[in-house]
C-alpha cells in the first residue's frame, strides 16, 4: 500500500500532558500503600489465633437469648425515633441552608462559602464523634442520639439538595420573576416543584442510612440499641449480642426493601 | 370558601399527599414525647454546652499532644489507605459477578447475597468483632473498613456495569475476542471512570470512618480521642475535630482533582 | 445433498446456507428456510422491509444470534453449532459493520481498529495495549485507506461524527484480515450524502481488497447503485435474488408489500 514515508508511525494511547496525570496518580497511590504496609502493626499471633477466637464468637452467640427480646424491642423502638426524628431535625436544618449554597438563589459568595463550611464541617465528623459532643452536652440518652444524628445528616441533606436547586431550570423562574412575584412564591412555585423529587430521594436515602447509624450511638450513650449491644459486650453475653445483631440486620434489610418500594411510588 | 366549592376545583386536593405530611407531624409530636425533654433538662444542656464551649477554646496546641495526635492522625490515614486499596480490589471481581448482565444469575445472585451481608452492618460493629477476632489495633480496623467498602463499591459498581451499553460489548464480541479481552475493550472503557470516582469517594469515606473505629479498639485517632473526652479534655478533642475537618477538606480537593485526570 | 457436494460448494462459494431458521418464541419463525451461496467477491445487498429477518440473518452467521436449525458454511465447516473457542475462530475471519457504529466510545479511534485484532492476540497484550508492530503499522494504513489519516489516531470515538465513525467501524472490520464482511444497516444513521460515502467506500474495499461484503440495507437506490447482486427478503423468505437490473417494479411490490410504499 501507500506510504506516506519511510518514519515507522508510532502509536501510544495517552497524550503526554494524560500519561503524566495518570503516572503521578498511580506512583503516588503506590508509595502511599507500601508506606502504610510498612508501619501498620501487624501482631502475627494475634492473626493466627483469629480462625479460632472467629468460630469461639459464633459458637457463644448461638443460641440466641431470647429471653432478651423485651430489651432488644424497646431499644429498637428508640433507635426507630433517633433515626427519623434525627432525619426531620436535619432536613429542617438544611433546608434554609442549601437554598443559601445554591448558586442560583444565593449572590453573595460569602453566604454561600458559610454555607458550605457548616455542611463540610457536618460530614466531615462522624456520626460516633458528634455523638460524644451531645452525650457531654446532654446527658446520655435519645436526645443526644437525636442531635448527633442531625448534625451529621445536615452536610449531606444540605449538599444533595443544593445540587438539585442549582439544577433547576431558570426558566420558570423567569417567568414567575418577570410576573413581579415575590421572592417567597418564587421560592414555593418556582423551585420547590422542581427540586421536589430529588428532596424526597435525598432525604429517604439519609434516612436509611440514619437506620444503620443510630444503631451504634449507644456504644458512647446516645441512646437506642446500641447501648443494649454495648451492655451486653462489656459483660461478654455473646448469645444477647447475637440477638441482637440478628435484628439488627433483619430492620436494615427491611428498610432497604421499604425505601426502595417508597423510592419507586413517589420518584 | 364557598365561592370554590362552588366554582371548578383548579387544584383537586392531593389527600395522599395531605396523609402523608399529616401522619409525619403526629408521628413528630409522638416521637418528641418520647424523649423526655423538660425545661429543666434543656436549661442542663445549655449550662453543659457553654462549659464544654468554654473547656474547647483555645484548642490545645501543646507539642506533647500534638505529637499524640500526629501519631493517631497518621494511622487513620494509613488505614484509609489499605482498607480502600484492599477493598477496592476485591470489589473489581465482586461487582462484575454481581452485574446481571455478565454474569449467569446463580453467580450474580450468590454475589449480591454476599454483598447485602457486608452492607448491612455499620463499620464501627464490624470492628466490634474484628477486634474480637483479631485483637485489638489497626488490622481490626482495616479488616473492617475493607469490608464496608466492599459493601459500597461491589453494589455501585455492579450498577454501573449494568448500564453499559450492549451494543458496544456486541462489536468486540463480534471481532472474536475472547471474554476477558471483551471484558478489557468492551467493558472496562465504558467504566474504568466511573470505577475510579467510587474509589475516591470510598476514599474519603474511609477516611471518616477510620477516625471513628479507634473508639472500639480498631486503631487510628479514635482511640486518642476517646481518651481525651473521657478525661474532659475538651481543648485536644477540639484540635482533633479541627485537624480531622482539615484532613477531610484536603482530601475531597485532591479526590475531585484524580477524577477530572480519569474523566 | 452429500457432504462431498456441499464441499465442492463450499470452494466455489465463501458462505453456504442452508435451510436456515430461526425461532425467537417457539413456533413464531423469523427465518424460514434460508439456502444462500455467496460469492468470494463483490458486494451483495440484501433488502427487505424492517422486521424481516434481514438483521436476524445476518446476526446468525456470525452467531451473534443462534440459529434455531440449518448449516451455515463457512471456510470448510458448518459454523452454525460450534461453540467457544471453535466460535471465536469463525467470528475474527467474519468482519462486522453495525448501523449504530457501536464503536466503544471512550477508546480512542486507533483503539477501536486495534479491537480488531482480539482474536488474534493473548489477553495481556490486550491489557497492556502491546499490539504487535505490524498491526500498528496496519492499522494507520487502514486510518489512511477509510480516508480518516493519522490525525485522528488519539481521538475518542465519542468525538467522532457519524460518517467519521462508520470509517472507524470499516476499519475495525477490515482490521480482523476477514473473509467475509457483514454489515448491519451501516447507512441508516447516516444523512443521504454521507450513507452514498459510505457505500462507495465498503464497494471499494470489496474490489480492492477481494473481500466479499453482504450488506443489510433499507435504501434501494443504495442497493441498485452499489451492490453487484441483490437479494430480496420478505416475512422471513428470500423472493428475489439477482443482479440489481432484474429487479423491477413488481419484485419490489412482492418485497414491500402492495404498491403504496412508492
Amino acid at each position: 500500500m501507500m506510504e506516506t514515508g519511510n518514519d515507522p508511525r508510532v502509536w501510544t494511547r495517552f497524550t503526554p500532558a494524560e500519561r503524566i496525570g495518570r503516572s503521578i496518580v498511580y506512583i503516588v497511590s503506590a508509595i502511599a500503600i507500601v508506606w502504610s504496609l510498612q508501619t501498620v502493626e501487624i501482631i502475627p499471633e494475634f492473626l493466627y489465633d483469629a480462625p479460632e477466637q472467629t468460630a469461639d464468637l459464633f459458637a457463644r452467640m448461638w443460641p440466641f437469648d431470647l429471653k432478651f427480646w423485651p430489651v432488644v424491642w424497646s431499644t429498637l423502638v428508640e433507635t426507630f425515633h433517633i433515626a427519623t426524628l434525627g432525619t426531620i431535625l436535619a432536613i429542617l436544618l438544611a433546608l434554609p441552608l442549601s437554598f443559601l449554597a445554591a448558586r442560583n438563589f444565593t449572590a453573595n459568595p460569602i453566604l454561600r462559602w458559610i454555607a458550605q463550611f457548616i455542611f463540610v464541617s457536618s460530614r466531615s465528623v462522624n456520626s460516633l464523634i458528634w455523638a460524644l459532643l451531645f452525650v457531654a452536652i446532654f446527658g446520655p440518652g435519645a436526645l443526644a442520639g437525636v442531635f448527633s444524628i442531625a448534625v451529621r445528616s445536615i452536610g449531606f441533606v444540605g449538599k444533595l439538595f443544593g445540587e438539585a436547586l442549582e439544577e433547576a431550570h431558570q426558566g420558570p423562574i423567569e417567568a414567575l420573576t418577570a410576573t413581579g412575584a415575590p421572592r417567597a412564591a418564587i421560592l414555593l412555585k418556582g423551585y420547590w416543584p422542581q427540586a421536589e423529587p430529588a428532596f424526597w430521594s435525598v432525604a429517604l436515602l439519609r434516612w436509611d442510612i440514619n437506620i444503620r447509624e443510630s444503631a451504634v450511638l449507644g456504644l458512647v450513650g446516645a441512646g437506642g440499641i446500641g447501648v443494649a449491644l454495648d451492655a451486653a459486650l462489656n459483660n461478654l453475653y455473646w448469645d444477647q449480642v447475637g440477638l441482637m445483631l440478628a435484628t439488627i440486620f433483619a430492620v436494615v434489610v427491611v428498610t432497604e426493601i421499604v425505601t426502595s418500594f417508597v423510592r419507586s411510588r413517589i420518584i | 370558601m364557598s365561592a370554590s366549592t362552588l366554582a371548578r376545583a383548579a387544584f383537586p386536593p392531593d389527600w395522599t399527599k395531605r396523609f402523608v405530611w399529616i401522619g409525619l407531624a403526629i408521628y413528630t409530636v409522638y416521637a418528641i414525647s418520647t424523649l423526655d425533654i423538660d425545661g429543666a433538662r434543656i436549661a442542663r444542656g445549655m449550662a453543659n454546652a457553654a462549659r464544654l464551649f468554654d473547656r474547647m477554646f483555645p484548642p490545645n496546641l501543646q507539642p506533647d499532644k500534638l505529637e499524640l495526635i500526629k501519631d493517631g492522625m497518621i494511622e487513620s490515614i494509613q488505614i484509609a489507605i489499605l482498607a480502600t486499596f484492599v477493598g477496592v480490589l476485591l470489589s473489581l471481581p465482586m461487582g462484575l459477578a454481581a452485574a446481571r448482565n455478565l454474569a449467569p444469575p446463580w453467580v450474580s445472585w450468590t454475589a449480591r447475597a454476599i454483598i447485602a451481608v457486608l452492607r448491612s452492618f455499620h463499620p464501627v460493629i464490624v470492628a466490634i468483632l474484628f477486634v474480637k477476632a483479631v485483637g485489638f489495633g489497626a488490622l481490626a480496623g482495616i479488616l473492617a473498613l475493607i469490608v464496608s467498602t466492599m459493601g459500597f463499591v461491589s453494589k455501585l459498581f455492579a450498577e454501573v456495569v449494568e448500564e453499559i451499553s450492549a451494543k458496544q460489548v456486541e462489536a468486540v464480541r463480534a471481532t472474536g475476542a475472547s471474554f476477558f479481552a471483551v471484558l478489557i475493550f468492551g467493558v472496562f472503557p465504558q467504566v474504568m471512570a466511573r470505577f475510579v470516582g467510587l474509589t475516591v469517594y470510598q476514599f474519603d469515606s474511609n477516611l471518616r470512618n477510620s477516625t471513628m473505629v479507634g473508639i472500639v479498639g480498631g486503631g487510628g485517632i479514635g482511640a486518642p480521642l476517646f481518651t481525651a473526652y473521657q478525661r474532659f479534655d475538651y481543648d485536644v478533642v477540639l484540635t482533633i475535630l479541627l485537624i480531622i475537618i482539615g484532613l477531610i477538606m484536603i482530601a475531597e480537593f485532591v479526590s475531585a482533582r484524580i477524577r477530572r485526570i480519569f474523566q | 445433498m452429500t457432504r462431498s457436494a456441499l464441499q465442492t460448494h463450499a470452494t466455489a462459494s465463501v458462505l453456504g446456507i442452508r435451510h436456515l431458521r430461526k425461532e425467537y418464541r417457539a413456533g413464531v419463525p423469523v427465518l424460514k428456510d434460508i439456502n444462500l451461496d455467496i460469492g468470494a467477491e463483490g458486494l451483495t445487498a440484501i433488502i427487505g422491509p424492517s422486521g424481516t429477518g434481514k438483521s436476524t440473518l445476518i446476526r446468525c452467521i456470525n452467531r451473534l444470534v443462534d440459529p434455531t436449525s440449518g448449516e451455515i458454511w463457512f471456510e470448510g465447516q458448518d459454523i452454525a453449532k460450534v461453540q467457544g473457542s471453535g466460535l471465536r475462530h469463525i467470528r475474527r475471519r467474519i468482519g462486522m459493520v453495525f448501523q449504530e457504529y457501536n464503536l466503544v466510545e471512550r477508546l480512542s479511534v486507533m483503539e477501536n481498529i486495534l479491537s480488531g485484532r482480539l482474536g488474534y492476540i493473548p489477553v495481556w497484550r490486550a491489557f497492556l495495549r502491546k499490539f504487535p508492530d505490524a498491526d500498528i503499522t496496519r492499522a494507520f494504513e487502514l486510518l489512511d485507506a477509510v480516508g480518516l489519516g493519522a490525525d485522528f489516531a488519539t481521538r475518542r470515538a465519542d468525538k467522532l461524527s457519524g460518517g467519521q465513525r462508520q470509517r472507524v467501524g470499516i476499519a475495525r472490520a477490515i482490521m480482523q484480515d476477514p473473509g467475509l464482511v457483514l454489515a448491519d444497516e451501516p447507512t441508516s444513521s447516516l444523512d443521504p450524502k454521507t450513507s452514498v460515502e459510505i457505500m462507495e467506500l465498503m464497494a471499494e474495499m470489496s474490489a480492492r481488497r477481494g473481500i466479499p461484503i453482504v450488506v443489510n440495507i433499507h435504501n434501494v437506490e443504495l442497493a441498485k447503485r452499489f451492490a453487484h447482486r441483490v437479494i430480496g427478503m420478505t416475512g422471513g423468505m428470500v423472493v428475489y435474488d439477482g443482479p440489481p437490473d432484474g429487479l423491477g417494479a413488481h419484485h419490489l411490490a412482492e418485497i414491500y408489500g402492495g404498491e403504496d410504499w412508492q
